[in-house]
């Protein structure tokens, strides 16, 4: 093997390795099974999943760069990867009746989640700028067609060309930043960005390539004022894929954020890129922005929210907030509480959209808040579900949504960003107006007719079932969750050199 | 006159970089937009391509190579969207783009 | 100084002298009788039929799509013939499992009938 390879890559790259073949097996299944067998797939594609999982085993505790310093094998990705793979597996088993309803081939579709998945794994362990973009793109493409999927559906089709024109614009904002970082430092890795820019180097260049960078992450994680697609595509989209988008693609986008500037940007955190006003600012001042624009815009807009997938939309961008406060308060406590954050909102969040999946019906859509009504009196047991992910999402004590928001504003308590932390409550408690507005709709017993029964599939009610009790138990008993982040987030900064640069 | 120097590529690149920026913004024809993108792709290029000629590192070449590969395939990704799109609405007018809004 | 712009001149000067003495010399030594068939685009050829403005068949444009992926694709191979010394065996099969994958989604098109013209 030529020199920087060894056997070991392989064995540490097995998640993504199993990920890639399971995709081309779907795929090549998909055209060679007849149509009855369709409903294999499915579950091919789970068992795809759980075999990532089981070969990331080897990765835990572990702390090395692999493929020629390309790919971080740490703490921090594995966090992100054990995410990502619960995310898709969720997404997964409430898929088969949807897409049935939908008339949508499930082959391309599960091919395309592991596309997605496999993409978000490397944007989670690159640690060089050019894997981060491969990463990236091989998400980004595979939510571009999974959104259109729905061919005939105009909504479908209207939201893909939306995320599809600003999220390649947001990528030529980002590869230009990138570009211009190889140019100041001769390198793509992100270590030795990080060791060999000072500031002042390049002039204007390095503030204006942080600026871009910000700028097209911003679009990825959705935060205000580079929002607008998400609403749009939210709606638009196959409610699975939604819940995917806003649970997968964010949190990965966040792993790409937080590796960029928080392991390849240390030095110009709080100063070093220029000054405004007398004082000296450094990227962290942009998302102290960005975090208190996107909380409050995000917050306000959902209030007025007639459609369900819309309103989580908002609401996740005022998410995408309060998760912005983790990395501005900074330090292993910001971060660590970020992760957090992430995970928890992870689960709450695919727990309702689960719930919006099982709306939908054949002639109904069931994404318009009145399709709520009545729904404790049908189905109790998916009432009370989506009782507590919407109490957690707003964030009420025995839920796991506390736990998130209590770690991230006391980190930025800690940091000394208490008025951060002041509008973070304030935006909480603001977002308990339409989280429990919900609630009311699905107590309002209704003068019968439409609250016509619906059968929950076995799929779908174990997503129920999974999250609801991760929302609840993260909330009793954070300790196991909060040890993990921690120690992820520490090896967030220290990936050890292979000395081949 | 000057030689020419590796700033010269970067007025280029920033050059081309803006006219594809200005293009997605004031234009209303999807496929116009979808070319503006590919410029600001190749503004990219440019600019790798002159930092890797002036570091002499091959880095950039490779930076380069990935980004085309990439650029094709949302090329390749985007005209299905778009054809997907036309086929429903007959329009690639965005300003008819109209039915998700809040 | 301005040395550096001086091939560049030079070849700018070639390019214009070259264009502008084909066109003028082949005017000058040619003889011209025009006909209505040797005015057509294509004199020896298939016949033109229709407009040059129509509007092309929809499945071209799936052909072209799958032509630029697949297309693309070899710029990767490059840079990897030219170092095939050092990566050796390792290289090859790397090239080797790249191409199984592009061939798995060549077989997939193929098999979902986006190679057939007639649909």
């Amino acid at each position: 093997m030529p020199p920087g390879f060894s056997s070991s890559d392989f064995y540490y790259l097995m998640p993504e390795l199993v990920i890639t073949a399971g995709a081309l097996l779907v795929l090549a299944l998909d055209v060679l099974l007849p149509r009855a067998w369709e409903r294999v797939l499915s579950w091919v594609t789970v068992a795809v999943i759980l075999g990532a999982g089981l070969a990331l085993v080897p990765s835990a505790g572990q702390n090395l760069t692999i493929a020629r310093d390309l790919v971080a094998i740490d703490g921090f990705a594995t966090f992100f990867k054990v995410l990502f793979l619960v995310a898709a597996a969720l997404t997964v088993l409430m898929s088969p009746r949807y897409l049935t309803l939908e008339n949508v081939h499930p082959g391309e579709y599960y091919f395309l989640v592991l596309c997605a998945t496999l993409g978000m794994m490397f944007m989670a362990g690159g640690v060089d700028l050019i894997t981060l973009f491969i990463g990236l793109e091989t998400m980004a493409v595979s939510f571009y067609v999974l959104t259109g999927i729905i061919r005939p559906n105009k909504r479908s089709n209207e939201a893909a060309i939306k995320y599809f024109v600003l999220g390649a614009f947001s990528l030529g904002l980002l590869l230009y930043g990138m570009s211009i970082l190889y140019g100041l430092t001769g390198s793509t890795h992100l270590r030795v960005i990080a060791t060999s820019l000072v500031a002042g180097d390049g002039g204007l260049l390095l503030p204006f390539a942080v600026m871009l960078l910000v700028a097209g992450i911003g679009f990825k994680i959705a935060a205000v004022p580079f929002h607008m697609w998400a609403p749009d595509v939210y709606e638009g989209a196959p409610t699975p894929i939604t819940a995917f988008l806003s649970v997968g693609s964010k949190a990965a986008s966040f792993a790409m954020l937080l590796r960029i500037f928080v392991a390849g940007l240390p030095a110009f955190r709080a100063d070093g890129l220029g000054t405004a006003w007398g004082q000296p600012f450094g990227w962290g001042a942009f998302f102290y922005v960005l975090a208190v624009v996107t909380m409050t815009v995000g917050n306000l807009a959902a209030l007025t929210q007639g459609n369900i997938k819309r309103l989580l939309a908002y609401s996740s961008i005022a998410h995408a907030g309060y998760i912005l406060i983790g990395i501005v308060a900074g330090s292993t406590r910001g971060v660590s509480a970020a992760l957090v954050y992430l995970m928890i909102y992870a689960f709450m969040q695919l727990g309702a959209f689960a719930v919006v999946v099982m709306l939908r019906r054949k002639d109904i859509i069931g994404d318009e808040l009145k399709d709520l009504t009545g729904l404790y009196a049908t189905h109790p047991g998916a009432a009370i579900a989506m009782l507590v992910f919407m109490l957690s999402l707003g964030g009420i004590p025995p839920t796991a949504g506390f736990m998130g928001k209590f770690w991230v504003f006391g980190a930025a308590i800690d940091a000394g960003y208490v008025w951060l932390a002041v509008i973070g409550v304030l935006n909480s408690a603001v977002s308990l107006y339409y989280y429990i507005r919900i609630v009311v709709f699905m107590w309002i017993s209704e003068e019968e007719e439409k609250s016509a029964a619906f059968g929950i599939s076995p799929a779908v009610a174990t997503v129920l079932a999974v999250t609801l009790a991760m929302t609840v138990l993260l909330g009793i008993y954070p300790r196991l969750l909060f040890d993990f982040a921690q120690a992820s987030a520490a090896s967030l900064g220290s990936v050890p050199s292979l000395g081949l640069r | 006159m000057t030689p020419i120097t590796p700033y010269h590529y970067l007025v280029l690149s920033a050059a081309l970089f803006m006219l594809g920026v200005i293009g997605v913004m004031t234009r209303r024809n999807i496929i116009i937009i979808f070319m503006s993108i590919e410029l600001m792709l190749n503004a990219v290029n440019i600019n790798l391509a002159a930092f890797s000629q002036q570091l002499h590192n091959a880095v950039g070449q490779v930076f380069a190579i990935f980004v085309v590969a990439v650029a094709a395939a949302e090329a390749a990704i985007g005209l299905g969207i778009i054809l997907a799109f036309y086929r429903n609405k007959e329009t690639l007018n965005i300003d008819e783009m109209n039915i998700l809004r809040w | 100084m301005l040395t550096s712009y001086v091939p560049i001149f030079i070849f700018i000067v070639i390019a214009a002298a070259f264009a502008a003495f084909t066109i003028v010399f082949a005017r000058l030594v040619s003889a011209q009788k025009p006909n209505a068939i040797k005015l057509e685009p294509y004199e020896c050829g298939i016949e033109a039929a229709g407009d040059a403005r129509d509007r092309y068949s929809i499945r071209y444009y799936l052909i072209a799509m799958l032509f630029v992926i697949f297309d693309v694709e070899t710029v990767f191979m490059f840079p990897w013939a030219v170092s095939l010394g050092k990566l050796a065996v390792f290289g090859l099969i790397e090239m080797l499992l790249f191409l199984f994958i592009l061939v798995v989604g060549y077989f997939y098109a193929w098999r979902k009938g986006a190679l057939e013209w007639q649909l």
